[in-house]
C-alpha cells in the first residue's frame, strides 16, 4: 500500500456566531447590508450555514435565500440566490460580489419590493472559527478511511467545502492530500465531484467512503486499521 | 462560599449513543487546552426554573472534560427578588415606574453577595440581570467577564435598561439567545441557543406502555389523530386560538385536542384563561383540556411522542423550547412565527410557520392530508434539534467561547 510523505492532519473545528449591528428589513436592506457586512457575515451565512442545515437536500442552501423565500415571500430570487453554489467560489470577495448583483438585478427589475416590509428582519451574525489538531493523522488510504469515519460534521465541513477558502483552489483538503500525497487522482476528483447539494452531509461522507474503500481494494486489499494518533 | 452541589451525574458517554462519538471527541479535544482551568457560573436561583435546570446538567459535564468549573448561587431578601422581577417584566417591555429605592436595593445585595463569593476563576460567567452588577468586582486584566442574557430585551423599558446597560458594557462580551433579543453595543455578542437535555425525563426515550397508560389517564383515544399544545394556561400561548383552529380542522378530519400545562391555582390570570378555555371547549368531549401538576416532567414527554401534530400557536414568545421538545421526538410542528420558534421551526424544512387561526388550522390539514410529508418534517426537526438545541451544543459553544477569549488575550 502507498505511504505518503506528507500526513494528512485532521482537524476539529468549532464555530462562535457573534451577532452584529446589521440588520434588513426590505430587500433594499438585506443588499445594503450584503454589501457593507464582513467576510465573516458572509462565511457564517453561507458556507457555516450549510454545514449547521447539513440534513436538508432540498431547497436550503443558505441563509438570504431562506430568508428571501420565507419572509421577504419573493421565490424567483430566493431560487437565484440558492443556485450559489459554494464550491464554486474560492474567495469571500466573489461569493460578495455575486450575492450582491443577484438582490441589485432582482431589486432593478422590481423597484417595488425593494422597499417592501419582509415579515420578520435578517439579523447578519458572524462566524468565529476555532480549529485544534484532532490528534489523528493518516499516511495511508486505510488510516485516512478510518480518520475520515471519526470526523464531526463540522470537522468534516471543514475539510470538505469551506477549505476551498484556505485552498484558494476548487478542491478539498480530502482530494488535495489524495491527489498530491497519494498520486490518486481519480479519487481525487470523484470526491470532489460530490454534490453537497443534494446530499446530506452524512450521506456525502458515506459516498466518500465507498470512494476510497473501491480504491483501496483496487490498489491493495488490506484490513482497514485505525489511524496512527501521537501518543 | 457555597458551590451548588450535584444531586446526579450524567457522564459524557451516555450523550454518546444521542450524538454519536465523533462529537464526544471534539468535545474532548476543545476542552483539552481548557484543562484545569477555572470557570465561574454565577446565578441567583439553585433549583427553578430553565437556566438552574441547563447548569445542572452543564457544570457537571464541564467537570468531567477537566474543566475546573463550580456555580455559584447569589442570595437576596424578599425585597431584592421583588425588584429583581419587576425589572424581568420592565426589561421585557411591560410598564414600569422608575422608583430610585429599587437601585438602591438591587445595588446593596449585589454588593453583599460580592463579600460572600469569590470571583476569581478565569472565565466568568454572569447569568441574568439580578447578579449582573458583579461586574464592579472586576480587577483589570484579571480574567474574562461574560453576561449571558436568557431573557428578550428587543423593547425594554428605558429606564431599567440605562441602570443595566451600566453594568453590561463593563463585559468582554454578551450571549443572547437570539439575535432579536439582543441590543446595540458595543462589546462582542454571542449568539446560544437555549437547549435541551436529551436524557431528561422530559425528553428521554418512554416504553410505549407508558404512553398508553398516560393516554388512558387522561382518556384521550390513541387511534385517533391527536394534536396537542403544551404551555402553560397565558393569553399569550392563545388557547382559545388554537381551540378556534381545531375546530376548523375538525370539518375535515375526526380529531382530538390536547391542552395540557401547569397548574393555574397559584396565578390568577392563569386561572381566569383555563376558565375560559375550559368555557370553549364545553360540550367537545375531544377536547381535553389537562391541568399538570407544577413539575410532570414525564406526563409532557408522553403527551407529546403521542401526538400526531404539535402545536405552539403563541401570539409572543421567548425562545419557545417547547417546540425543540417536540421536533427532537419527531414530531410535525405547526408554529406561530414569533420569537425564537422560526429558528427551530424552518418553514417547510423543519415545520410550518402560521400567522393566524386559519393558517394555523389550513397547516394542520395539510399535514394530516400528507402525513409522508408531515414525517420528513419530522425528521429533519429532529435532525435540526440534535445540530443546534441540544445541551451538548451548549457546552461546545461555552468551550469555544473561552478558546476565543483566550486566543484575543493571546494576540
Amino acid at each position: 500500500m502507498e505511504v505518503a510523505d506528507t500526513p494528512f492532519e485532521f482537524f476539529t473545528v468549532a464555530h462562535l456566531t457573534c451577532i452584529s449591528n446589521l440588520s434588513a428589513g426590505t430587500l433594499g436592506g438585506l443588499l445594503k447590508g450584503l454589501e457593507e457586512c464582513s467576510d465573516a457575515s458572509i462565511f457564517h451565512h453561507t458556507f457555516q450555514t450549510l454545514s449547521s442545515h447539513h440534513y436538508l437536500t432540498e431547497g436550503f442552501s443558505n441563509d438570504f435565500a431562506q430568508w428571501v423565500l420565507a419572509d421577504a415571500n419573493r421565490d424567483a430570487l430566493a431560487e437565484h440566490l440558492a443556485a450559489l453554489d459554494i464550491r464554486d467560489y474560492t474567495s469571500i470577495a466573489a461569493l460578495r460580489a455575486d450575492l450582491c448583483r443577484s438582490v441589485r438585478d432582482f431589486v432593478e427589475q422590481h423597484p417595488e419590493a425593494a422597499h417592501q416590509e419582509a415579515l420578520e428582519r435578517f439579523y447578519f451574525c458572524e462566524g468565529l472559527e476555532v480549529t485544534l489538531p484532532f490528534g489523528m493523522s493518516a499516511r495511508t488510504l486505510d488510516e485516512f478511511h478510518a480518520g475520515v469515519k471519526r470526523l464531526s460534521h463540522a470537522a468534516f465541513c471543514f475539510h470538505f467545502i469551506s477549505s476551498r477558502l484556505r485552498l484558494q483552489l476548487r478542491t478539498n483538503d480530502f482530494s488535495h492530500w489524495l491527489a498530491n500525497s497519494l498520486g490518486l487522482k481519480t479519487l481525487a476528483d470523484n470526491i470532489n465531484h460530490i454534490d453537497i447539494y443534494t446530499n446530506t452531509l452524512d450521506s456525502a461522507r458515506a459516498k466518500l467512503l465507498r470512494l476510497v474503500e473501491r480504491a483501496r481494494r483496487k490498489h491493495e486489499p488490506s484490513p482497514i486499521r485505525e489511524p496512527r494518533s501521537p501518543v | 462560599m457555597n458551590p451548588v452541589q450535584f444531586a446526579s451525574r450524567v457522564p459524557l458517554s451516555d450523550y454518546a449513543k444521542v450524538i454519536g462519538d465523533g462529537e464526544i471527541e471534539e468535545l474532548r479535544t476543545l476542552a483539552k487546552p481548557l484543562a484545569e482551568r477555572g470557570v465561574e457560573m454565577v446565578n441567583s436561583t439553585a433549583v427553578g426554573g430553565g437556566v438552574a435546570e441547563m447548569l445542572n446538567r452543564l457544570v457537571p459535564l464541564g467537570e468531567e472534560l477537566g474543566l475546573k468549573i463550580r456555580w455559584e448561587v447569589m442570595t437576596g431578601g424578599e425585597d431584592f427578588f421583588d425588584v429583581t422581577k419587576s425589572f424581568h417584566n420592565a426589561l421585557h417591555g411591560e410598564p414600569y415606574h422608575s422608583d430610585p429605592r429599587h437601585f438602591e436595593i438591587y445595588r446593596a445585595y449585589n454588593e453583599q453577595n460580592l463579600k460572600r463569593i469569590p470571583l476569581d476563576a478565569e472565565f466568568i460567567v454572569i447569568h441574568d440581570p439580578q447578579p449582573a452588577g458583579f461586574i464592579e468586582a472586576r480587577k483589570d486584566g484579571q480574567n474574562h467577564w461574560i453576561w449571558r442574557c436568557h431573557i428578550d430585551l428587543s423593547h425594554p423599558n428605558r429606564s431599567v435598561w440605562d441602570f443595566l446597560e451600566g453594568y453590561v458594557s463593563k463585559y468582554d462580551g454578551a450571549i443572547f439567545s437570539s439575535p432579536e433579543f439582543a441590543r446595540q453595543l458595543r462589546i462582542p455578542q454571542y449568539l446560544f441557543h437555549p437547549a435541551i437535555d436529551p436524557l431528561s425525563d422530559k425528553n428521554r426515550e418512554l416504553e410505549p406502555e407508558f404512553i398508553m397508560e398516560v393516554l388512558a389517564r387522561y382518556s384521550i383515544d390513541p387511534l385517533r389523530p391527536i394534536l396537542t399544545q403544551i404551555s402553560r394556561f397565558d393569553r399569550l400561548k392563545d388557547p382559545v386560538g388554537v381551540v378556534r383552529a381545531y375546530r376548523i380542522v375538525r370539518r375535515y378530519f375526526d380529531c382530538q385536542l390536547v391542552l395540557a400545562g401547569g397548574s393555574a391555582s397559584d396565578d390568577p390570570e392563569g386561572a381566569e384563561v383555563l376558565k375560559e378555555v375550559k368555557g370553549v371547549a364545553e360540550g367537545d368531549p375531544d377536547i381535553k383540556v389537562i391541568e399538570l401538576p407544577p413539575w410532570a416532567p414525564l406526563e409532557v414527554n408522553a403527551l407529546q411522542r403521542a401526538s400526531t401534530i404539535v402545536i405552539q400557536k403563541s401570539l409572543r414568545e421567548g425562545f419557545g423550547l417547547t417546540v425543540s421538545e417536540a421536533l427532537w421526538k419527531k414530531k410535525p410542528v405547526v408554529a406561530s412565527a414569533v420569537g425564537g420558534i422560526p429558528t427551530q421551526v424552518i418553514h417547510k424544512h423543519t415545520g410550518l410557520l402560521a400567522h393566524s387561526v386559519e393558517g394555523t388550522a389550513y397547516q394542520i390539514r395539510f399535514l394530516l392530508s400528507h402525513p409522508e410529508i408531515a414525517t420528513r418534517l419530522g425528521e429533519q426537526g429532529y435532525e435540526h434539534v440534535k445540530e443546534n438545541f441540544l445541551i451538548t451544543q451548549n457546552l461546545k459553544r461555552y468551550l469555544t467561547l473561552f478558546l476565543v477569549l483566550d486566543r484575543n488575550t493571546k494576540n
